[in-house]
């Protein structure tokens, strides 16, 4: 009965939509299809709900990352794919509205455990965001201020060993190593963004949070940012939100589709771009919506 | 066709008057900022060409005698003995030497009357100073009369003004100036000495130590109280009801008229904890309490004006707010708040209402050596000056109001030195 109501009150909402959309709404809570599940996982989400104050983000999304994917999250604008990876390493804590439920485990630890600190979480879980957003210092305090804060190197020379490590595995070391001490900021906006990748792998995190990291970017610095995840992921764990769907056809071994704040499908994603399972999908990647 | 015609039409017509609006506009804001330049200029002329003035004043040269005798001093060690001196005997002899034909208890009143009052003690700290020149004589320019003095500046540009002088004194001051024996000479006495009831004495150093005073006290309690403050509210505080209550208050108190501050310090530092009045402990209480507020709000906005980017930069490093705060927040922020700082402490320099309330509007001849000696500031001293009926302190005022305008031209020229300086682009 409830049920019936709220799927009732789904349809007045979207009463304005045009006629030929709304074949594409999603009815009531249907189960995500394909395989959701993994046999190795690095993170398990379950029944995960976003909401900000009353308005819900995140409708009961249940999904595994498997050790060393690379999974690509994709969907329409305003799907909750951003608020979802970012619920990942609690950084929506910054954002005083918003409320997490479920159950979000990595390593079988759970996230919002009262007694976790969320300066432990983000060490392993790093982030990488839309806009390159390096500190205003050199290159080198960039890389160097993660494993700074967090004790890792016990001299000098251990701290410069970090960075030099953490910029090749950027593949920005060649670029930049004469001019280490310049700021981070006067770099192009593809280097900057491998900066910043460079400074997410510094405190060596176990997953790594990408969030659309070549947005802003032109099509030669995505090219190297895409070559540079396919090289990390032997290392890494990567969860990407992207706007994308050649990048995420690119990069990633599993894909999921987002839709109005629900997980849709999760499959391989070569499945995902060739034989599509929901309707939903496959009006998504063949063009219909964005 | 005829249609996207008649709206091209349309456009044109629309376009003219468009352009006619932002021409007229332009003008507008063209035509301000000549009346605010304007307004400026006049307000600069007129107080430098008051004030200029004050910077010289007339000495009369004299023959002084350092005669044992006529001072009653024997011991120049003895400070007793000092303030026991007949010292202004050393200043009325000389000019009896320099008319020996004026005869006449008024007469020579009047003679007495060209050179400052306070000439003796002038004497008196030159010769203790070389106290060799004891039964010596020599030539000294010694400080006039500041009758004499604003007579002499108004003669020598051409309108003299002789309203207090008398027509034997005006011979007197002809016959010294025919013999080069009065001459204006650099007022060295406005920047070293305190206030006087005798103008040709007063100086401004005792309002400056006592601003200065004032000011560092401000500065020290203000602005970690208002950063402090301010980094709290913006970055860890909860957003709620008193959170909201807080900051409507903080904005009121920023336009609360500042003699209520003064009020507020009479009753709670002075009458409640007995702090000292006239002392710049209180005054610099008094002025944190104002300027608090301005600091405030400077401050959380040049903290809101740093992108959230690199905060969230620092947080998903795994960084925790205070050190995302301390490292990043903080330095990138500095700026508008040493900025917010500066304007803060500018109009506390330029504050005298609150001060008077407590007692800082005193009339203090010593000049203050610390926050405890009671004191005045700039601005109190101008108004002290600016009451005061005797002509000479017209141009003192203005001077004044000289000084005090550099030293708000200084501390805005740093504001906008230090932000240059520490600002970092992102």
């Amino acid at each position: 009965m409830t049920q019936l109501a709220s799927a009732d009150k789904k349809k007045r909402a979207t009463k304005a939509k045009p006629a030929a959309m709304k074949s594409l709404e999603v009815e009531g809570h249907e189960p995500t299809v394909g395989k959701v599940f993994t046999e190795n996982p690095k993170m398990t989400m379950r029944n995960v709900n976003v909401y900000y104050d009353d308005k819900q983000a995140i409708h009961d999304v249940s999904i595994d990352i498997a050790k060393n994917e690379v999974i690509a999250m994709i969907g329409p604008s305003g799907c909750g794919k951003s608020t979802f990876l970012r619920s990942l390493n609690r950084m929506n804590d910054t954002v005083d509205i918003c409320r997490v439920e479920g159950e979000i485990c990595m390593d079988g630890e759970n996230l919002y455990a009262p007694k976790l600190d969320v300066v432990e979480l983000r060490a392993r879980v790093g982030m990488v965001f839309q806009k390159p957003n390096p500190f205003p210092k050199s290159i080198y305090e960039n890389v160097a201020y993660g494993p700074k804060i967090h004790g890792l190197a016990d001299t000098r020379v251990d701290l410069d060993e970090i960075v030099e490590n953490s910029l090749r595995k950027a593949s920005l070391w060649e670029e930049v190593k004469e001019r280490l001490h310049q700021a981070g900021t006067g770099l192009s906006g593809g280097q900057q963004q491998r900066l910043c990748i460079a400074r997410a792998i510094a405190v060596s995190p176990e997953v790594i949070l990408m969030d659309e990291p070549c947005s802003a970017l032109d099509p030669i610095a995505t090219a190297k940012i895409e070559e540079l995840i396919e090289e990390l992921s032997e290392n890494f764990t990567i969860a990407i939100v992207t706007h994308s769907m050649q990048q995420a056809a690119r990069v990633s071994h599993r894909t999921a589709y987002f839709h109005l704040g629900r997980l849709i499908e999760v499959n391989p994603t070569e499945q995902v771009f060739t034989m599509p399972q929901h309707q939903l999908t496959e009006a998504y990647i063949t063009g219909r919506f964005g | 066709m005829t249609e996207s015609a008649n709206h091209l039409e349309k456009i044109k017509k629309s376009l003219s008057r468009r352009n006619r609006a932002e021409k007229r506009f332009r003008w507008y804001g063209r035509t301000a900022i000549l009346i605010g330049l304007a307004a400026v200029l006049i307000l600069f002329t007129d107080i430098v060409s008051k004030g200029h003035g004050a910077f010289r004043i007339a000495y009369i040269e004299l023959e002084v005698t350092y005669d044992q005798d006529r001072i009653g001093v024997d011991n120049l060690t003895d400070p007793e003995e000092l303030t026991r001196g007949n010292w202004e005997a050393l200043s009325k002899t000389a000019m009896r030497t320099e008319f020996p034909e004026v005869s006449g208890r008024s007469d020579k009143r009047r003679l007495y009357g060209l050179i400052s009052s306070g000439a003796g003690f002038d004497l008196k700290d030159r010769l203790l100073e070389n106290p060799l020149l004891l039964g010596e004589t020599e030539r000294v320019w010694i400080l006039a009369d500041d009758d004499i003095d604003t007579y002499y500046k108004s003669w020598l540009d051409g309108e003299p003004y002789a309203a207090r002088m008398s027509a034997k004194q005006l011979e007197w001051i002809d016959e010294l100036h025919q013999q080069g024996k009065i001459r204006l000479q650099f007022n060295s006495n406005l920047f070293t000495r305190g206030d006087s009831r005798e103008p040709e004495q007063a100086g401004i150093r005792g309002a400056v130590m006592g601003s200065l005073f004032t000011l560092i006290l401000t500065l020290v309690l203000s602005f970690p109280i208002g950063v402090s403050a301010a980094i709290y509210l913006e970055e860890f505080a909860p957003r709620n009801r008193w959170t909201d209550f807080i900051e409507v208050n903080i904005n009121n108190l920023a336009a609360v008229p500042s003699i209520i501050f003064g009020l507020l310090g009479l009753a709670i530092f002075i009458n409640f904890f007995h702090v000292p009045r006239s002392v710049p402990i209180v005054g610099g209480l008094v002025l944190t309490l104002m300027t608090l507020p301005t600091i405030i709000i400077t401050s959380r906005a040049a903290i809101k004006s740093v992108p959230p980017s690199i905060r969230e930069a620092a947080l998903g490093m795994g960084a925790s707010k205070y050190q995302t705060v301390l490292h990043h927040v903080l330095p990138l922020s500095l700026p508008g708040m040493l900025t917010g700082a500066i304007i803060g402490m500018a109009q506390a320099l330029g504050e005298s209402a609150p001060l008077l309330m407590i007692g800082m509007v005193a009339f203090i001849v010593d000049i203050p050596g610390g926050f405890s000696d009671p004191a005045t500031v700039l601005p109190v001293q101008i108004f002290l000056w600016a009451d005061s009926p005797e002509r000479a302190f017209i141009e003192k005022t203005s001077a004044a109001i000289m000084i005090l305008l550099s030293f708000l031209i200084v501390m805005n020229t740093v504001a906008v030195w230090l932000r240059k300086r520490l600002e970092r682009r992102w």
